[in-house]
């Protein structure tokens, strides 16, 4: 296999293909736990995207209304959380635990009689300039809208968070909910909206896996991206921007993995496999070593419960 | 107090009735279901004893877990230290695959454990040094375990007489748990199942580090001002719960199993998180859930049998328990509410 121009231009458009579901995920829970909730039921809302988008392609053959649904079924999945945790306060570790495990479970259930059914080829952009230009054309065109979407997601991310009036209120519900409650700001309002927008954004998420990245449904299809998205969130200390960046390593990693599996590399497959793990964790220790740097910005609230006397 | 230990019934109640809407929803009978589900596998001697076997890890993994989650340390990586253990203690048995005496079953015991413990101080290790959230460093090793009994059983394991089977071979019967009855797979395991319990009702009731782990769980501030070592807490409460789930491993390899394989626990781990809500981190609690929740997984392989729905509902109804317990919390805190309404109606 020869290290050629036009071969690492392949290979990058692969890396950008599989970190889409992270920085979808990853860009959905960052706006929740900018709010103050920390949801770890993102595993069990990318399953429920998964199936519901795939189910939905399968029963309407439109794609469109495919992936709307599966965001709707994200919404819907999240909605159970945000009920439990805002308006019943319960414990967020423990509510994000039971909605991943709940979520799981009902996809599979769901999933019963779409398993081993083909998917549908997913229409790609720009697909003949993607072969007519040697390096940049695997790289910028030839993908589905949704990666062009997750590409600008982090960038619209970081906007609403620093320069709209929403995202202020976002922001100030996370660090302190106490001084925007007294503002007159419907704290647990906002923590509701951050939690659906969270539960779409894991929903599409899902669906880009099973309608995109490899059409067809497979049980626990996700296999642990979930929570990767989520350490990405402390890996990026909460900034979308880095959201980006650590998604495209993470990304690279799983690509390099199956490239050094099939060009024969003398190291188990297994140790492979465990390598975006095992970065996971030595990441974390990385940025977390600061105490003072990660206490900066952590939003403060998070995971903790408010509610409000009446 | 009464109704702390009593909303648990409610969320079981409430569980029932929700599955047996799904099964409507699903077209079957809902009262039909529900019976093959909660009652058909526990109506013989076999299917109790089934229900003992499956509780059992169950319980052990969560008495682990209720020192850490009674001191806020959120173990969520039980399941790979259970995969852990099981290695190292299966690699203890393997060692003696053709040798026989009465000292290997308690070598491969204590390999388990230590092997669970070494596993679940990787997490305590980096939350007390780097300040690491522990919830995530130990899911993580969650899948470096299990790739790592794949790497071996696949591997340098594997049973040379295996036919390239993804096993090892079978462990030697001085590395089995001896069984309780015969005909029956019920095994000692249950007895350390019940010793973990009584000892951690000890602990965390009679004793000075009890006392510690359950100051720090209520307030951290507290505990730091009393001057308790909370980094050695730390790694106490991980090592207990890491040793806890390890045994749980080296009980089903050295039970059931009899050789590792790819499948030595269907996610017990995870499962036994609900049980340890569910059981209110109380020991004699745990026992009550941890039978519960074994009889959804029980229920789930009869209703696969007799109604063709897939098994994974026992998750459904795994996570919709620990929803509605959760759930009827709510109750409590109205009821500090109304206590406190009461207080200050005395003092007018």
């Amino acid at each position: 296999m020869s290290l050629d121009i036009s071969f690492i231009g392949i290979l990058i458009g692969s890396i950008m293909a599989s970190s889409v579901p992270l920085i979808l995920a990853a860009s959905g829970e960052l706006i929740t736990e900018r709010s103050g909730v920390l949801n770890l039921g993102v595993e069990g809302m990318m399953i429920i995207g998964a199936i519901s988008g795939f189910a939905l392609m399968v029963i309407t053959d439109n794609l469109f209304i495919a992936i709307v649904g599966s965001m709707l079924s994200g919404v819907i999945i999240s909605l159970i959380f945000g009920f439990l945790t805002q308006s019943l306060l319960t414990n967020h570790v423990a509510t994000g635990l039971a909605l991943t495990i709940f979520g799981i479970g009902l996809s599979a259930m769901l999933g019963k009689n779409f398993v081993g059914i083909p998917g549908k080829e997913f229409p790609i952009l720009f697909s003949s300039l993607k072969e007519s230009i040697p390096f940049f054309g695997p790289i910028l065109f030839g993908h589905s809208i949704v990666l062009y979407f997750a590409f600008a997601l982090p960038f619209l991310t970081n906007y609403f968070l620093k320069k709209t009036k929403l995202g202020l209120i976002v922001r100030a519900v996370g660090d302190s909910p106490v001084s925007a409650s007294n503002q007159g700001i419907n704290v647990i309002l906002v923590r509701y909206c951050c939690i659906l927008y969270g539960g779409a954004m894991c929903g599409l998420a899902g669906a880009y896996l099973s309608l995109i990245y490899t059409p067809q449904w497979i049980e626990n299809m996700t296999a642990g991206r979930g929570w990767i998205a989520l350490a990405l969130v402390v890996f990026a200390t909460w900034s979308p921007i880095k959201v980006l960046i650590g998604a495209l390593i993470f990304g690279g990693i799983t690509i390099l993995q199956l490239h050094m599996q099939a060009i024969g590399f003398r190291i188990p497959v297994q140790f492979l496999s465990a390598l975006p793990y095992l970065m996971t964790i030595i990441v974390l220790v990385v940025i977390s070593r600061d105490s003072r740097k990660i206490k900066l910005n952590t939003p403060t609230s998070l995971g903790r419960i408010f509610y409000k006397e009446k | 107090m009464a109704l702390y230990f009593f909303t648990p019934f409610i969320a079981i109640i409430l569980t029932i009735l929700g599955g047996g809407i799904i099964f409507y929803i699903l077209g079957f009978n809902p009262i039909e279901a529900l019976k093959f589900y909660f009652i058909t596998p526990i109506s013989n001697l076999y299917g109790f004893s089934e229900l003992l076997l499956k509780a059992t890890p169950l319980c052990l993994i969560a008495i682990g877990l209720s020192f850490c989650f009674k001191s806020n340390n959120w173990n969520i990586g039980a399941e790979g230290q259970l995969t852990f253990g099981a290695i190292v203690g299966g690699g203890v048995a393997l060692l003696f695959y053709n040798q026989e005496g009465f000292y290997i079953l308690p070598l491969v015991i204590i390999a388990g454990a230590i092997g669970g413990m070494i596993f679940a101080l990787i997490p305590a290790i980096l939350k007390t040094y780097f300040n690491t959230n522990e919830i995530l460093v130990s899911l993580m090793l969650v899948y470096v375990s299990k790739l790592l009994l794949d790497y071996l059983v696949v591997g340098p394991w594997s049973n040379p007489e295996g036919f390239n089977f993804p096993e090892t071979r079978q462990f030697s019967d001085s590395s089995r748990m001896p069984l309780l009855f015969e005909g029956l797979r019920i095994h000692a395991g249950i007895f350390l199942a019940l010793a973990a319990v009584m000892l951690s009702w000890f602990v965390l009731y009679k004793t000075y580090l009890g006392f510690q782990i359950k100051v720090s769980g209520l307030s951290l501030k507290t505990a730091k001002y009393a001057g308790f070592k909370g980094k050695t807490m730390i790694l106490v409460v991980f090592m207990i719960s890491g040793a806890c789930a390890g045994l749980a491993g080296v009980g089903e390899i050295t039970g059931p199993i009899g050789q590792l394989h790819r499948m030595i626990s269907p996610d017990y781990g995870f499962t036994a998180i609900i049980v340890a809500f569910l059981g209110r981190l109380n020991p004699f609690g745990i026992i009550f859930a941890s039978l519960v929740v074994a009889l959804t997984y029980l229920g789930a392989e009869t209703a696969q049998i007799f109604l063709q729905i897939p098994k994974y509902t026992g998750q459904v109804f795994q996570g919709m328990i620990l929803f509605f317990l959760l759930a009827s919390d709510y109750l409590l805190f109205f009821k500090v509410k109304i206590l406190n309404l009461k207080k200050n109606e005395l003092r007018h």
